[in-house]
Order: C-alpha cells, then structure tokens, then sequence
C-alpha cells in the first residue's frame, strides 16, 4: 500500500489536513471515537443517514467548518450534495480552501 | 439544592428565580453562568457534574436561573444581554460570590469588576450566525427558501425566532454589534486544557465526568484571574 502525500499548499492547510480536521468535527458533533470516524470513507452517509444529524447540528458543523478551516460557507453552497456522503462534504471542503 | 431567589426585571420591578445552589457558608463561593439559547441546554448536564465535583471539593457554587432562562417564567423576547448583565450583578450581591465561572456565551455576561474564568467564550457574532444558519437550514427541510440578509433585517426591525428562541430586537442587535475581549481579572479556560471534545457541538447531549473534575479542579484549586 502506497501512503499519499500530502499537497501542501502555499497558503492553506494540506488536503490531508482538510481530511483529518473533516473528521475531527464529525468525531465532536457526532459524538464518536476516533477510531469510527477514522474508518469513514468517501462513501460514509451523513445527512439523511445519521438521525442526529439534524438542521441545528448541520448548522453547528458548518460553523465549525468555517473555524478550523478558515473559509466562508454562503447560504447557497449548502446543498444535499454536499451533505450526502463524507466524500462529498471533503470535497466542498477542499474547493472552499482553494477558493479562499 | 433548588430554591428561588430575588432577579431583577427589565422593568425596573423585581421577579422570583429558581437558583440551583450548594451553599455551605464556605469561604470560596463561585457564581456559575450558563450559556444562553440551545447551549444551555446542552451543557445544563456538564454543568451541574461541575458544580457536584466543586461542592465535594469545598466550594460552594451558585446556578441562578436569569429572566427567560431555563425554568424562568418571563417571557424571552424583551430580555437582553445589557438587562441579564444587571440580573448578573444582583446575583454577585445576592449569593456574597467571591468568583465567577462563566461558560461559552454565559461569558458576554461576567462583571467587568469581579474576577473568575471564562470557558471557551465564542464571539456574539458566532453564535448568532449559527443560529441563523440553523433557521434557513431547517426552512430548507421543510422546503421553504429563506435569506440570512432578510432575516438579519426583521431581527433588527422587530426581532426574530432562530432555534425557538425569540430574540427580541434588542438582543438581536446586541449580538450583531458586540465584540467580546477577556475583562482583566478573568483566565480564560480553554477546551484543549480539560481534554475531551467540546460537548457544546455534541448533537446528541452528553457529559464527560473526566472534563468536570479537570474544570473544577482549575477553580477549586487556583486562584481566579491568574
């Protein structure tokens, strides 16, 4: 098995950062172990999937998103999409760090 | 245990209170703020373990309900961040507290002439936008579509309900204009020194013995403002 490398990025925290502080958060409001979180893949349900997951846990997550990723999270980026999987909320993740 | 005390109302008049207090005349008396809106709630449990593991320490410790909160009576919508800073002062007078213990938002709130410790305060700006965020993500669930400009405008105007909570516009505009800076006389508590995860994030709640035996050895043990 081939470990990835991480790209860092000049200005900006590392993809593997981005995927490692994801996790952080879901371990904190999802009230997990490390160990579960670590074992999520990019196909790991979120919204929809996980009944505690509500809209004010939503909210909290995002928040918690702009803090420790230091990005903005607009009303309009905020779709089912993005929620649905763990893939999909690294994803927004990512290009938000881009974009900032 | 439980038992009422005098609170000031932002009529000028004066109201009954629930206060959840351990007092045994000891010398270290601590006054214990709680965050406000859906935090409260949530940490209410962590709180209270706090206060138990202070009390067999040798503390006495004091958790005064303010109008609007918890089991208060008074109606939510005309209080404020300026009026509970009053009902915060009675009750320094009220218990004789030599120190304070405020938690997350509870810290706006702590007199700039008392001393104490301030757990994990978030900026008022913070709170208000997950809140809102809350609001339009929960409009969009119900298929709904609502905007955060819009309802910043009606909070000012005449208030708004974010998270069951009706802010009236008062606290509205409190929340969108103060900053909060640490006063002189407080340390600041962060999450990374009690260990654990921050349970306000918790979408479930939760307590964590191990982090209200770390905070209240802080407080049983130091001396406030160090």
């Amino acid at each position: 098995m081939i470990a990835e490398t991480a790209q860092a990025e000049p200005t900006g925290p590392s993809r593997s950062d981005i995927d490692q502080t994801l996790r952080a958060i879901l371990r904190d409001v999802l009230g997990l172990d490390q160990d579960q979180v670590d074992s999520f893949t990019g196909d790991t349900g979120l919204f929809g999937h996980l009944p505690e997951l509500d809209s004010m846990a939503v909210a909290g997550l995002l928040t918690e998103m702009e803090d420790r990723l230091d990005i903005v999270i607009e009303d309009d980026d905020v779709d089912g999409e993005m929620l649905e999987n763990f893939g999909g909320l690294l994803a927004f993740a990512e290009a938000k760090v881009i974009e900032g | 245990m439980y038992s009422v005390w005098p609170c000031p109302l932002p009529d000028g008049g004066m109201g009954e209170e629930m206060v959840l207090g351990f007092d045994e005349a000891r010398e270290k008396r601590i006054l214990v703020i709680p965050p406000l809106f859906e935090e409260a709630n949530r940490l209410r449990h962590q709180i209270v373990e706090t206060m138990r593991k202070l009390h067999s320490r040798g503390v006495d410790c004091f958790l005064p309900d303010l109008p609007g909160w918890n089991e208060s009576l008074a109606g939510f919508d005309n209080q404020s961040l300026a009026h509970w800073r009053v009902g915060i002062a009675a009750a320094v007078e009220t218990f004789s507290t030599t120190a304070i213990l405020a938690v997350r938002s509870g810290c706006w709130l702590v007199p700039e002439d008392s001393r104490g410790w301030l757990y994990a305060p978030p900026k008022p700006q913070q709170i208000l936008r997950n809140m809102l965020r809350a609001r339009i993500l929960s409009a969009r669930e119900a298929g709904r579509e609502e905007i955060t400009e819009e309802l910043r405008k009606t909070g000012r105007e005449r208030g708004v309900t974010l998270g069951g909570w009706p802010l009236g516009p008062e606290l509205f505009a409190e929340l969108e204009t103060e900053d909060f800076a640490a006063p002189p006389g407080y340390s600041t508590v962060e999450q990374t020194v009690l260990g654990g995860t921050p349970l306000w994030l918790r979408a479930e709640n939760d307590f964590d013995l191990a982090q209200a035996t770390a905070l209240a050895s802080i407080v049983a043990t130091s001396g406030p403002g160090a």
